[in-house]
């Protein structure tokens, strides 16, 4: 298995008491997969992502992706944040170089790496921007353009999209999900937002907290093109919403 | 085009008004003329040290000390300041000392630095290093310790690593908390220098002034206090200019 979760665990120390937010969690991943972490918060959706990109440790259990123990972050899997984590002080081009300043490139090769990723985006002639002239969906678009850059193999999503309104939110997914069957990318994608995991997601990893832990994983049996109005689309989405015990029994008679 | 002439026009009225005050005490006071001069024999005398080139010298001399003093100042506090707001545990041990040393009036070390570096240049540039470094130094380490710790998230996920991490991420990211100090220290440092050339020195505005005393030329006196007073604000204005050309390539607009 490409990405491998073997009992997870790990505990928070919260105002004196212990917190489990992972409790014996296991998961494979495929190669290419896209695979949404999905639940309400506290469920260790975003610590097992953290687990994953490296930048914190289990209590007990092993992660391992491609054979490897992960002990660090690395450039061969990107994390997009929430909040874009872009340089203020350096403009769009700058931001997107970012990674590709600790390769041996020529300058040309680099402004024409990012120079083709901003164009994936769809941020061409923005360029010499600054970030804060940018929207939030600009900002968390040179964020994946920067991302994609460096060529990683994995991409990890910290709930992307959480801070943008609802129709620039459903723009980024849509090209979210050209981008990764275009680019191939494995990509493990946090949120609780129950549409947009039936939307992007391969599979969808539904979570409960108190412990945090899986609850079941559901596989979404849609292809690669995506539409919100098929009956398809509403169809796993009122399974996931029945998982998570929100779809009202259907008494609607009463009131009427 | 209105908006920008109002300050000029400000200033004109604010510096008429004092040498209007000045005007007016100088015709009701019983002082000599010796003692308290008028605006107008203070301007005499300005224009008297300008032509016989005392003034330009005494400038001269007082912008290479301020400048030296000033500028290795910053230059080491914000090296020093970098290092040590990556390691919070080594500056716990640093902190109490720089606290202590901090409120000590820079004069307070004036007998000691002439006694060590003689009469001259040193014992002004000395001063002026102590009162600029404390700022720099401290607004240095906690701009460092308040850098967001998304960046350092990001470099590490990009394999940024130091140095290129201090002069990539970690210093832009601060800087505007560093400028901040900088810009303190240039008044305390400004201030400090008169102070420094009256006691160690045997040139400069400072010592012009202790001169102008022993001769008892109050015009002098005065036409060098103003001089102080219009180098600082110059010296103000150009930090500005130059603070506003950084951010403005930072991407930012204040």
């Amino acid at each position: 298995m490409y990405i491998e979760v073997k009992n997870a665990s790990k505990r928070y120390k919260v105002g004196g008491k212990d917190v489990v937010v992972l409790d014996n969690v296991s998961l494979d991943i495929e190669k290419g997969e896209f695979v949404c972490l999905l639940g309400p918060s506290g469920c260790g959706k975003s610590t097992l992502l953290n687990v994953l990109a490296g930048f914190e440790k289990l209590e007990s259990g092993s992660v391992r992706i491609d054979g490897a123990e992960v002990v660090s972050p690395s450039p061969k899997r990107i994390t997009i944040f929430q909040n874009y984590g872009l340089l203020p002080w350096r403009n769009v081009l700058k931001n997107v170089e970012l990674g590709l300043e600790s390769r041996k490139l020529e300058k040309d090769q680099k402004r024409k790496i990012a120079q083709k990723y901003i164009d994936l985006v769809g941020l061409t002639g923005l360029e010499k921007q600054h970030p804060r002239r940018l929207s939030g969906g600009q900002q968390q678009r040179v964020s994946i353009a920067r991302g994609l850059a460096v060529q990683p193999e994995i991409i990890f999503m910290d709930e992307p999209f959480g801070a943008l309104d609802a129709i620039t939110r459903m723009k980024l997914q849509d090209d979210i999900l050209k981008i990764s069957r275009g680019e191939n990318k494995t990509i493990i994608f946090v949120t609780h937002d129950i549409e947009e995991a039936a939307f992007l997601a391969d599979r969808i990893v539904v979570m409960m907290a108190n412990p945090g832990r899986i609850k079941s994983i559901v596989k979404v049996p849609l292809g690669d093109h995506r539409d919100r109005t098929s009956e398809d689309f509403l169809y796993v989405r009122d399974k996931i919403f029945e998982l998570f015990n929100l779809k009202a029994d259907s008494y609607i008679e009463y009131y009427i | 085009m209105i908006r920008k002439l109002s300050p000029i026009k400000n200033c004109v009225i604010s510096v008429a008004l004092v040498i209007l005050a000045w005007q007016i005490l100088f015709q009701v006071s019983d002082y000599e003329a010796a003692l308290f001069p008028s605006p107008k024999m203070a301007f005499d005398a300005l224009v008297e040290m300008f032509k016989n080139g005392t003034l330009l010298e005494h400038i001269k001399t007082s912008m290479y000390r301020f400048l030296v003093g000033y500028l290795s100042a910053v230059a080491v506090a914000v090296v020093l300041g970098l290092i040590l707001g990556r390691l919070p545990k080594v500056f716990q041990y640093i902190n109490p000392a720089v606290q202590l040393l901090r409120p000590i009036s820079p004069t307070a070390w004036m007998p000691f630095i002439v006694l060590l570096f003689g009469i001259g240049d040193m014992p002004a540039i000395v001063i002026i290093f102590i009162a600029a470094f404390f700022p720099v130094l401290l607004s240095t380490v906690s701009a460092v310790g308040n850098v967001d710790p998304i960046y350092l998230k990001v470099s590490q996920n990009y394999g940024i690593t130091q140095p290129a991490l201090t002069w990539k991420v970690i210093f832009p990211a601060a800087f505007p908390q560093i400028a901040n100090g900088i810009h303190l220290a240039l008044g305390t440092a400004w201030i400090f220098l008169v102070a420094g050339e009256m006691v160690g020195a045997q040139s400069g505005l400072g010592y012009a002034i202790i001169d102008a005393r022993n001769n008892i030329r109050a015009d002098i006196l005065l036409a060098t206090i103003l001089v102080i007073g219009v180098i600082g604000i110059l010296l103000d204005g150009i930090l500005r200019l130059i603070e506003k050309q950084i951010f403005k390539a930072w991407g930012g607009e204040n």
